[in-house]
């Protein structure tokens, strides 16, 4: 074995900050890798939006908008977040299972940075919510629905999406990393999940419900989602839900990145 | 740093898992370019003083330098200078064996083509070039412990961690480990391991630290915990067998104990130290016995583990006797 083989190049790290993205990414690209070989990861995801829409559209479509073809177009939006919102969930589920095998170990006997082996599962939690939002639009499309805003529009529109997926994860991260096995991440996740999916405007507007209940629809983060993507795939107010989308999402950020990486640093 | 400080110096560790004590104020010393065998039953607190070493865990109590660098307070130094391959394989069933290696090359800092190189270089010397694309996952589990091994050689530590690395398997895949963890003590690596296995501590460690309960119970190179564990055997064998009478009284009036005699005609009888050898030999010179046998012979570390450990399970029926 040659010394010049194993000796760090010295060059490499001149910012601290290079590194640990270097780092983040080569753990992103693991797990992608990890999906690659098990593609069976992403049927969550590649179901979810299938069923969600077949469910609200013919199932409750004919009752809550007459025609079911305005009501699918109502909902494009709507499942699109919350199917999101659902594939956040399972970062909790597969960082729990990392850690009760061991594999953290190493990651944390390595002279890497902290946040390396957490942003690197965010990163490559991408892959999911693009799959996500892939099925569901191809599937809308085929079911007749269209954007009426073009498409650079109906593009910001994924993209906003993506980042605010992005940041919610981090609760899920947390979550991942509190609750002592993958079976209770789940549980969590989903009693988190379910009443800030459905008490928003994904599947009714808001003026529709109770005034206690609107009170909460018109002030929760995936209203503001689905509203910000409902504007720019459709047409309507998109600056003000904007605003208030990357407001929520800094506020997730802010509070649930240090909570998770004092989680991680504690969970052993 | 000099090059005679030891690479692991570690003070009065202690750390709880709620009320288990796992580690009760252990010292232990780690001189550079040795071997030190931590040897201890299960739940001796033998994992829980290596996740400590290696930064995994901070301790409650006490403190550590692990290559010159405190372990508390400057980690990110002591993990640059350490490998750690953990009681459980952390390798990722997922990845083939390359990737894994790459991987960690990556993280490590090494560009993508010196990953690849390292992490060829490592499969090839631990023959596992053949296997190098497929799945970890597919691996026998004496692979997978060498897979592991590698993986925590791939930043070249000074200081490498193995914890119970031979564990669980056959006796072929436990002589290779073996001889890549004295290959890599040539190279001049410094060790720390733990093991259950008696052979193993004697077969690879200079120095042996025994654990119990989470306390260092006794500390010293295998020949000195054989001697300090007493209960060592002086065994006389007259060459005339119309000796042994003369043998017999001279062994009782120096030692105060009753010999035993065996179908050979050899007098053995308990004794501490090996002092009473030349006492012996001269009385019995006096008396013009000729020997065709005389020796003290140590206890073998089975027992001086099961002494120390107070294992009842594995005290052997014929010693208690004795
Ligand atoms: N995560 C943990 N939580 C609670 N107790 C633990 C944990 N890890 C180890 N212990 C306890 O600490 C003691 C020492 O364990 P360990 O260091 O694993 O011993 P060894 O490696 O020598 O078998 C044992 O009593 C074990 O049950
Ligand atoms: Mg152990």
């Amino acid at each position: 074995m040659t010394t010049a083989v194993l000796t760090p190049p010295p060059a490499v790290p001149t910012t601290p900050t290079l590194p640990a993205v270097q780092q983040a990414l080569t753990l992103a690209w693991r797990n992608v890798v990890k999906i690659r070989k098990q593609p069976e990861a992403l049927m969550d995801v590649s179901l979810q939006p299938i069923i969600f829409t077949v469910l609200f559209v013919f199932v409750f479509g004919g009752a809550i908008a007459g025609d079911w073809r305005d009501y699918l177009t109502y909902l494009v939006p709507g499942i699109l977040v919350q199917t999101l919102m659902f594939a956040t969930q399972g970062i909790g589920v597969a960082l729990n299972n990392d850690i009760a095998k061991g594999v953290f170990d190493r990651f944390r006997s390595l002279p890497i940075a902290r946040s390396a082996p957490l942003v690197g599962a965010v990163l490559s939690d991408v892959v999911r919510y693009v799959t996500s939002m892939t099925v569901l639009l191809a599937f809308a499309v085929a079911l007749g629905f269209r954007t009426t805003q073009g498409l650079p529009a109906a593009a910001l529109a994924v993209l906003v999406a993506l980042a605010f997926a992005m940041c919610l994860s981090w609760v899920f991260v947390w979550i991942g990393l509190t609750v002592r096995s993958a079976g209770a991440v789940q549980g969590v996740g989903f009693l988190a999940t379910f009443p800030l999916t459905f008490g928003s405007t994904a599947l009714v507007q808001a003026d529709t419900l109770p005034g206690w209940l609107q009170a909460f629809t018109r002030n929760n983060p995936v209203t503001h989602l689905i509203d910000t993507v409902r504007g720019l795939l459709l047409g309507g107010p998109v600056a003000e839900p904007l605003a208030w989308t990357a407001g929520w999402a800094a506020l997730l950020l802010a509070v649930f990145v240090p909570l998770a990486m004092r989680a991680y640093r504690r969970r052993v | 740093m000099t090059t005679d400080s030891p690479v692991i110096e570690a003070t009065g560790l202690g750390l709880s898992y709620g009320t288990t004590r796992a580690l009760d104020g252990v010292d232990l010393t780690v001189p550079a370019g040795t071997v030190l065998g931590v040897l201890g039953p299960n739940g001796a607190g033998k994992t829980t003083a290596v996740r400590v070493l290696s930064t995994l865990l901070r301790p409650d109590t006490g403190t550590a330098r692990v290559a010159g660098h405190d372990i508390r307070t400057d980690p990110q130094a002591v993990r640059r200078a350490i490998g750690l391959t953990g009681q459980y394989a952390s390798v990722d069933e997922d990845l083939t064996g390359t990737q894994n290696l790459t991987m960690i090359g990556r993280l490590l800092g090494l560009p993508r083509a010196a990953a690849r190189a390292r992490a060829a270089d490592l499969l090839a010397g631990f023959s596992l070039t053949d296997a190098a694309d497929r799945s970890a996952g597919t691996y026998s589990g004496g692979m997978r412990r060498r897979l592991d091994l590698a993986a925590s050689l791939v930043g070249r530590p000074q200081v490498l961690f193995l914890d119970e690395p031979t564990t669980g398997l056959d006796p072929r895949s436990r002589t290779e480990v073996w001889d890549v963890v004295r290959r890599l003590v040539d190279e001049g690596t410094s060790v720390l391991l733990t093991t259950q296995y008696l052979e193993e501590a004697d077969e690879l460690a200079d120095d042996i630290v025994v654990f119990d309960a989470g306390r260092v119970v006794a500390h010293g190179t295998s020949d000195e915990l054989k001697h300090r564990a007493g209960a060592q055997t002086l065994a006389v064998r007259p060459r005339e067998r119309s000796d042994l009478p003369v043998v017999l009284q001279v062994l009782e009036q120096v030692t105060g104990a009753a010999p035993a005699v065996d179908g050979q005609g050899t007098a053995s009888v308990p004794v501490r130290g090996e002092a009473v050898l030349g006492t012996v030999l001269d009385l019995l010179t006096t008396r013009g016995v000729g020997l065709s046998e005389l020796g003290v012979r140590l206890p073998s570390l089975d027992e001086v583990f099961f002494a120390l450990t107070g294992s009842p399970t594995a005290v052997p029926e014929k010693e208690a006797v004795a």
